[in-house]
């Protein structure tokens, strides 16, 4: 087994391929949009001319910052309360055999389905926004945590109990460090379930967010704010991928991982 | 190492460090009940190195994993230095196949996994760790992940990881089955000069009759299933022995007379 530093097998750095990716991707946009479709699909002169004015009056972050905080809040919320649960469900097997079900029946309703019952229990404010991205995430990463869980190496837990490990240290020093790279996983996917269920959320009523700004600039059909908004929101889905990325390339750089 | 020597063959004295007794273990399955051992009887004297060969199945990881205290007979004892065992513990090291090394920790501090947990100071932790690691030629991976390593260098990383703890009893799990036949025949001339360094009590399981004719002082051939001993063979070729041992009509003779016995068995299995 050789260890061989990830390169591509001809001479050209990837940079180069990520800025063709990125020219024929706006190349693409400036031809969907000189057709017919213009109608719908905006020119990116004119989303960036809605993005600086919007910019100007201060509001756009006022939205990013009401999204970001509640997508943010949930997610973290919910994290905090994934990780105990999935290690309880993992470690108790009949704690797993009463609650695993129900939480892969509630995960397997989308989150907008149980919207309107949060709303009427909760009211319109941002509480009820938060508890529905607090579910869906929540779910998401405990079923991926407990997988990890579930996943390690029963070998390693012997050698660890031979070395003369209790159930504590195999606990610490064992099941949660191989863990990780699925609480990691859990957290990239959880982070995405934020996002998808914050707009869903938005959209069904809020006073500011970008949810709410899509769903308001379509009433209007301002249709390069609503391009805009779908843009921001997949830039910050991206940065926040990326974050998970580095938590990985630092935490879990110890995995056996294929070459390609 | 212990004390009465005065018998006719050196280190190694007559009252037995392990003693098997009458272990039986059965499986329940939906077909019934599996007897994976039937009477396993053995005494294992102080530093002897005995390798367990025979069929696959016949429950000779079976008898490891109750001799290391990860399964249970149902019924019979083991005896170590006199105090019947129960359960898993530091002085019955195990050497697995499957390396079982922690990836996540360097190979210092997968040396050092149990010693930390051991009442030692962080000096001899560390002190003790790197005998050991040098004792199979590592020191110059010691800060090395176990994915940078080789599938021969995890193993040697596995068996300092157990030497190190000093145990009485050290258990291997044909741990050089998933080499390759070069490094596996270099891994058993490292374990042979290791234990002739530092000889500990070794119960080492194999599918391979040449490498439990190297290696041990007695080979135990088991039956196929339910698991017994049928013969046990003692291998008189002295230490120090290499690779060229394996040329010698003494180790043809007793390899060939251990190899017809393993081969009927396999026979038996499959009527």
């Amino acid at each position: 087994m050789s260890i061989q530093k990830k390169s591509s097998k001809i001479g050209v750095p990837n940079v180069v391929y990520s800025i063709i990716s990125l020219g024929a991707a706006i190349l693409l946009w400036l031809f969907i949009s000189s057709t017919e479709a213009h109608v719908v699909f905006a020119k990116p002169s004119e989303v960036f001319a809605a993005l600086s004015k919007l910019f100007e009056s201060g509001k756009l972050f006022v939205h990013i910052n009401a999204s970001l905080y509640r997508s943010l809040m949930g997610f973290i919320l919910a994290f905090a309360c994934a990780l105990p649960v999935a290690f309880l469900l993992g470690w108790y097997k009949p704690l797993q055999l009463i609650f695993y079900p129900w939480i892969k029946f509630v995960k397997s309703i989308p989150p907008i389905a149980y919207i309107s019952l949060v709303i009427v229990a909760q009211g319109v404010g941002e509480n009820a926004k938060v508890t529905v991205i607090f579910i869906g995430c929540f779910l998401v990463m405990v079923i991926n945590i407990f997988q990890g869980v579930q996943n390690v190496d029963l070998t390693m837990i012997k050698a660890a109990r031979v070395l003369g490990a209790g159930d504590f240290t195999i606990f610490a020093k064992v099941v949660v460090p191989a863990s990780l790279p699925f609480i990691l996983v859990a957290m990239r996917l959880g982070l995405a379930s934020s996002l998808t269920t914050l707009i869903a959320a938005e959209l069904t009523g809020a006073q500011v967010g970008l949810g709410q700004m899509i769903q308001e600039a379509s009433m209007y059909f301002e249709m390069d704010v609503v391009l805009m908004g779908i843009i921001i929101i997949g830039v910050i889905g991206t940065i926040l991928d990326q974050v998970v990325s580095f938590l990985e390339r630092r935490l879990t750089s110890w995995q056996e991982t294929r070459t390609i | 190492m212990a004390g009465n020597q005065d018998n006719m063959m050196p280190d190694q004295n007559n009252v037995p460090k392990v003693k098997i007794r009458n272990v039986t273990k059965t499986y329940s399955s939906k077909r019934g009940d599996v007897i994976a051992l039937n009477g396993f009887n053995l005494d294992i004297k102080e530093n002897e190195f005995i390798c367990v060969v025979g069929p696959s199945g016949c429950g000779k990881s079976t008898m490891l994993n109750i001799l290391a205290g990860l399964d249970n007979a149902t019924s019979g004892e083991i005896l170590v230095d006199g105090n019947v065992i129960h359960g898993p513990s530091p002085d019955r090291g195990v050497v697995f196949q499957q390396y079982a090394l922690f990836p996540w920790l360097t190979v210092k501090k997968n040396v050092e996994f149990g010693l930390r947990l051991k009442k030692l100071s962080r000096q001899e932790v560390s002190d003790i760790a790197d005998h050991y690691i040098e004792m199979v030629g590592l020191q110059d991976f010691k800060n090395s992940y176990p994915k940078e390593l080789s599938g021969g260098m995890k193993q040697r990383v596995a068996i300092a990881r157990a030497y190190a703890m000093q145990p009485k009893l050290l258990l291997m799990d044909e741990p050089f089955g998933a080499l390759d036949a070069q490094t596996r025949t270099q891994l058993q001339s490292e374990l042979l000069k290791t234990w002739e360094e530092e000889r500990r009590t070794c119960f080492f399981i194999t599918h391979d009759v040449e490498e439990a004719v190297i290696l041990a002082q007695r080979v135990i051939i088991m039956s196929a299933r339910p698991g017994r001993i049928i013969d046990i063979v003692d291998i008189d070729i002295p230490y120090p022995r290499n690779q060229e041992t394996k040329m010698e009509p003494k180790f043809f003779e007793l390899k060939n007379k251990i190899w017809s016995q393993v081969y009927n068995q396999y026979l038996e299995q499959r009527k």
